[in-house]
């Protein structure tokens, strides 16, 4: 079944540069997709065009049969309680606990004054409570933010997505902040996550041997174009070289983009 | 779904608790808790002798009207009103510059790193004192203490300023890095080398903009201080305006020329500020 | 030979900002009559007449409970001015700054409303309501509260500008309406600072209060003042110290409270 379908997207911030240009793909249900490339290449962008955090200029990005860039406020709001989002600087709120953090997934679900109140069920902090044992950050809940580590603030991320009960979870450059050891297990956890719950995820990653080893497909992006579809392991040399511009003339004109 | 039961904090009622509940957050909701009450009070012990509020409030916006839309001079002269405008000018500068020169010397005996614990502690103790003392009582004691004219006025805008400064430069004076002063001292420098070669020059920058940020407060007091204690300037002609000849016009046209004064200065301390310090709150 | 260069430009531009204020210290003096000397030679005149005349009496403090009594409205007025302006400028902020604001239109009102009550000094505010309110805290109420409201408001808007925006945009993922991510992302981030603020309003207003008092005839300014006037010095000075002790109580207070919360 197919859950995100994304079809000619162009978007532009201003009249000289194109950050993404006549991009298509499709994400089924329960796939796990690496989105890799150069920064600047367009993948934040990409990211957001999906629940729309940025207007979409050119083109549709249908998810779950809906046209997100014709959706008005309220149904977007709705349509976005159905996509998580994980990012690489955890954008959580430092001051509050660890807990009130996972919690603020469950906002698109409540009127404004019941989330304004915190007026969460019993139901869903024991829900969050089980997140959290399953992130096995439980013994922190009621810790503030901000004295976590990286790794345990961006497991707070996951908890806080998965709390929503997505259908799509999008993760932009999520371990780009961690070390190697923190960045495993976050790439674990989102593994575990799309085979167990068939949450369908996009991750935005610059580093291709993460995105092979871990995703079921790639989709490589350059200068706002898609130079490669396809399962992990058609992901060969020349592509990548294509990606990342690693000729050594490219390099230059791909850093300064 | 079932979590562990040790790690849940329940509250009395047996939901959930979601707060962290430390110290930070007790403090304030404390602190809001009691403000809030305090200023429930504040209104019942409220002194409303003489106040009418259905006659006062569309007698206010009647002035406020008559003062915004139909400004005018009608007591003195626009050369007056510059000349006026001078004084408290002057006054402020004064206040200031002298402040500046003070608090400078002040402020090297504050700093922790260029002065001993016991000098900077006692000079930051008066200075607390002297900032305790509202600017409208060191001038009017001065007007008695030293006759009444401009000097009583200066004096007491000085005292502020001082305070001010002083804070300001000696945390300046603070930031400067160690290493420049263990190197001079190093080679033999005395403390007065070190001040002139070492800690001015890398903080002179900082030292003018705090400077002129007060001369921008300054010229508030001084208004304040000519309606208030009769300082003369601008501040004066407005208490005379309101309160002796009850002429909103004029009124209207005294504000009219402060509001333009001060959001000039403030629009040339903000530059100032991006320019030096973009990313500190300035007080 | 390129830093001899620039070291006497150094030297030169010195010497050009030295001559400068010079020039306008000369001016200053001239316009307002001062003069230094003489104010420096009536400084020990005035020290000695504050040491001699400044003191407080037993029978002055007989007077005690009454001034008590006034700067406690004084207090009171200050604080109250500075909570309720708090809530408009919270409003006020929120439509001013970048992060929150959700037009143009109203962002540029509540900074225009905010240059406006900022600066034009208290005391002028205090003046003009005075006429129509008359000799009662509610003038010295209003007064403060103008100036506070503008002072916050240019505060807050600083304050929700620097904090984070990357918590306001994880809310808006999650698909939370506006007030949920102001109450939730952007208020718990900016409370401290804003505590902290509000406690600087409140001793600036306490200073400013007296200042109004005077002008308005209420609290502890309008007792100030009384004295003052009849020549009572003892009195006055029992006045001042109460100020200077309430004054340094508060900050105090409000310094162990920002060494918590921020």
């Amino acid at each position: 079944m197919t859950l995100v379908e994304v079809k000619n997207l162009g978007k532009s911030y201003n009249a000289q540069t194109r950050v993404l240009k006549d991009v298509s793909f499709e994400v089924e249900a329960g796939e796990f997709v690496s989105i890799i490339g150069l920064s600047g290449a367009g993948k934040s962008t990409l990211l957001r065009c999906i629940n729309r955090m940025v207007e979409i200029d050119e083109g549709n990005v249908i998810f779950d049969g809906l046209d997100v860039g014709s959706l008005n406020k309220q149904e977007l709001r709705k349509m976005r309680t159905n996509i998580g989002m994980i990012f690489q600087h955890y954008n959580l709120v430092p001051r509050l606990s660890v807990i009130e953090n996972v919690l603020h997934g469950r906002l698109g679900y409540k009127t404004t004054l019941q989330g304004v109140f915190n007026r969460f069920t019993e139901l869903e902090k024991e829900h969050a409570f089980f997140l959290l044992e399953k992130l096995g950050i439980a013994d922190h809940a009621y810790k503030r933010c901000d004295q976590l580590s990286g790794g345990q603030q961006q497991r707070v991320g996951i908890a806080r997505s998965l709390i929503q009960e997505p259908k799509l979870v999008l993760c932009d450059e999520p371990i780009a902040s961690l070390d190697p050891n923190s960045s495993e297990i976050i790439m674990d956890y989102l593994k575990s996550i799309t085979k167990e719950l068939n949450i369908a995820c996009i991750v935005n990653l610059h580093q291709v041997e993460i995105a092979c080893s871990y995703s079921d497909r790639i989709i490589g992006l350059s200068k706002g174009n898609v130079v490669f579809d396809g399962p992990s392991f058609m992901l060969t040399s020349a592509h990548t070289d294509e990606i990342y511009g690693t000729k050594t003339v490219e390099t230059r004109k791909l850093v300064t983009v | 779904m079932e979590a562990t039961t040790t790690l849940v904090k329940r509250r009395a009622n047996g939901r959930i608790s979601i707060k962290s509940g430390n110290k930070v957050e007790q403090v304030m909701a404390g602190t809001i808790f009691v403000l809030t009450l305090l200023t429930i009070l504040a209104f019942f012990f409220f002194n409303y002798a003489g106040l009418d509020i259905s006659r006062a409030i569309p007698e206010t916006a009647y002035n406020l009207k008559t003062m915004f839309l139909e400004p005018a001079l009608s007591h003195f002269t626009w050369g007056e009103a510059i000349y006026q405008v001078g004084i408290t000018l002057g006054l402020a500068f004064l206040a200031t510059i002298l402040g500046a020169v003070i608090a400078f010397f002040l402020a090297l005996m504050a700093a922790t790193n260029l002065s001993n614990l016991w000098v900077s502690k006692t000079v930051r103790i008066v200075v607390a004192f002297i900032r305790a003392v509202p600017t409208v009582l060191w001038v009017l004691i001065f007007a008695i203490a030293a006759g009444l004219g401009s000097e009583a006025a200066v004096l007491g805008m000085l005292f502020h300023s001082i305070a001010y400064l002083v804070k300001a430069f000696s945390e300046a004076f603070e930031e400067v890095d160690r290493g420049i002063l263990e190197a001079l001292t190093a080679t033999g420098a005395n403390w007065w080398h070190i001040i002139t070669h070492a800690v001015l020059p890398s903080t002179f920058t900082y030292l003018l903009s705090w400077t002129f940020l007060r001369f921008e407060i300054n010229f508030s007091v001084a208004v304040a201080m000519g309606a208030a204690a009769g300082a003369g300037g601008i501040g004066f002609e407005l208490f005379m305006a309101s309160g002796f000849y009850f002429d909103m016009r004029e009124v209207g046209l005294i504000t009219y020329i402060i509001l333009l004064l001060a959001i000039v200065l403030e629009i040339m301390s903000t530059q100032l500020k991006k320019r030096y310090f973009p990313a500190k709150a300035v007080r | 030979m390129n830093e001899k260069a620039m070291r006497s430009q150094r030297k030169w531009q010195t010497i050009i900002w030295v001559a400068i204020i010079l020039v306008f210290t000369y001016l200053a003096s001239d316009i307002t009559n001062f003069n230094i000397i003489h104010g420096i030679a009536t400084l020990p005149n005035a020290i000695t007449w504050i040491f001699s005349n400044l003191t407080i009496t037993s029978e002055t403090l007989e007077r005690l409970p009454k001034i008590l009594e006034k700067l406690a409205e004084t207090i009171l007025m200050s604080i109250a001015a500075t909570t309720t302006a708090t809530i408009f400028s919270l409003f006020l902020g929120l439509m001013g700054s970048k992060t929150t604001g959700t037009s143009s239109v109203l962002g540029v009102f509540a900074r225009f409303i905010a240059s406006v009550a900022r600066n034009i000094p208290v005391v002028a505010w205090a003046l003009i309501l005075l006429l129509s309110f008359g000799q009662n805290s509610m003038t010295g109420y209003l007064a403060l509260f103008v100036g506070s409201l503008g002072f916050l408001t240019r505060a807050f808007i600083e304050t929700i500008d620097e904090a984070s925006h990357s918590a306001v945009e994880a809310l808006r993922a999650t698909g939370s309406t506006y007030f949920q991510i102001v109450f939730k992302a952007v208020i718990p981030q900016c409370l401290p600072q804003m505590i902290s603020w509000i406690l600087f309003m409140i001793e600036t207003n306490i200073r400013s209060a007296t200042l109004v008092g005077i002008l308005t005839g209420t609290g502890i300014g309008y007792s100030f003042d009384l004295y003052y006037k009849t020549l009572n010095y003892s009195a006055v000075a029992l006045v001042t110290f109460v100020i200077v002790i309430s004054v340094i109580i508060i900050e105090l207070m409000s310094n162990r409270i920002r060494k918590v919360i921020l």
